[in-house]
């Protein structure tokens, strides 16, 4: 049997939540489309897709909306809202249901690495001097046994050098010989860079998360860093 | 940066290895540094460095592409979250794609498209290698160390092995 909407008795109170947060989200302009659903690779995925998805905040479905496991299947890719006819922000969306859910309860990965980043300046965990020595002895390696590039500079928190570079952690850390190929063009081409010790690594699993306050902390001390110590006027981060 | 060292003609990069060879080659554009940042222009740049390593006429493209790609799966968070099955599922739309291009490689200019490419390509049984650029641009310019080729397919394992660059 199909009951007709009753729109007095609707509460959305996490649409208000959200559009607090992220005024020009527009969720009340969405036309119903599909436009979002039909470009989007996790329609279906948990019976969920994107149109649904903003159906059921506008209709205040508030309870089944934060339990939603799609919220971390939809990469926040943001094809959805590009295309969209009226700019309905649902990768924000989906961002402030992650952040709804309780910390401890997001998915243990994400959580892990947001933690060993906040920790270790990497979401992989490990120590800065590790990083440091990885980097030396792969640079060594290379001078001695490539000796077209036994003049190959590699540093850590050279001030004022031009460009800091930051790096997925997992590079030096589980394949530490793809830092060469990099370097080599970098020392090819003359460039004035260095690696910053602070937060070096390039991840922000804490943006992941959902969790402000992390991401927040993790840019801020490497902006600081590589503004105030090392005076880098150009931050890149790699491919 | 890639393409602007290559205009400025500070890499020796060339695609005559590859001339014979005729291996294809596709690029992915990661999210983050195209559609949501740098934009179309980003795109443009990243198919010229590629065309430049491995020859046009060896460049395929993925359809739709660009500012308008399909996310891989893999960003987000994704491949850390848990939920793998829904991941792969999500994937499957890039393993598509990457298969109608025909390609032997992809080109994966950011660590989560990398990582999630190369999972969906075992999972689904795609016989694509997925690269790094710097792992091609060096080959290409013949300075690519014997340890340095973790991500070639045997065709490639030893290709320049012994060349010297003079810059």
């Amino acid at each position: 049997m199909s009951l007709p909407i009753e729109l007095n008795d609707m509460a959305p109170e996490f649409k208000e939540t959200v559009k607090e947060r992220v005024p020009g989200a527009n969720f009340d302009l969405c036309l119903t489309c599909g436009t979002c659903t039909a470009g989007c690779p996790a329609s279906e995925i948990f019976e969920m897709d994107p149109r649904k998805l903003l159906r059921m905040l506008v209709l205040g479905l508030d309870e089944e909306i934060r339990k939603t496991h799609w919220a971390w299947v939809c990469t926040m890719c943001a094809r959805c809202v590009k295309a969209c006819p009226m700019a309905v922000d649902i990768p924000r969306l989906v961002y402030n249901i992650r952040a709804s859910w309780p910390r401890e309860k997001r998915p243990k990965g994400i959580l892990g690495s947001c933690d060993q980043h906040i920790r270790a300046g990497n979401a992989m965990g490990v120590p800065t001097e590790d990083f440091i020595w990885t980097v030396e002895d792969v640079a060594e390696e290379i001078r001695t046994h490539q000796p077209q590039f036994a003049g190959m500079q590699v540093t850590v928190d050279r001030k004022g050098a031009y460009m800091a570079i930051n790096q997925n952690s997992r590079e030096p850390v589980t394949e530490p010989d793809e830092l060469g190929p990099l370097w080599k063009i970098l020392h090819l081409v003359g460039a004035d860079w260095t690696y910053p010790s602070v937060m070096w690594a390039g991840e922000n699993y804490c943006l992941f998360l959902a969790d402000d306050q992390g991401w927040r902390y993790i840019l801020e001390e490497f902006v600081d860093h590589v503004d105030n110590t090392l005076k880098c006027p150009m931050v890149v981060n790699t491919e | 940066m890639y393409a602007q060292w290559i205009r400025e003609g500070k890499l020796p990069v060339n695609s005559d290895w590859n001339k014979d060879l005729k291996i294809k080659f596709t690029v992915q554009d990661p999210c983050n540094m195209v559609r949501k940042s740098l934009g179309q222009s980003m795109a443009d740049d990243l198919r010229f460095v590629a065309k430049s390593i491995v020859g046009e006429e060896n460049f395929i493209d993925m359809v739709p592409s660009g500012i308008n790609n399909y996310c891989c799966g893999g960003g987000g968070g994704a491949l850390q979250a848990g939920y793998t099955d829904a991941r792969r599922a999500y994937g499957k739309v890039k393993f598509n794609q990457i298969q109608a291009t025909g390609a032997n490689y992809v080109f994966a200019p950011c660590h989560n498209c990398h990582a999630q490419i190369e999972d969906i390509g075992h999972h689904y049984g795609g016989h694509y290698n997925v690269v790094h650029i710097w792992t091609m641009m060096c080959l290409s310019m013949g300075i690519l160390g014997e340890n340095e080729r973790t991500y070639l397919g045997d065709d490639l394992k030893a290709l320049g092995l012994g060349k010297e660059v003079q810059p």
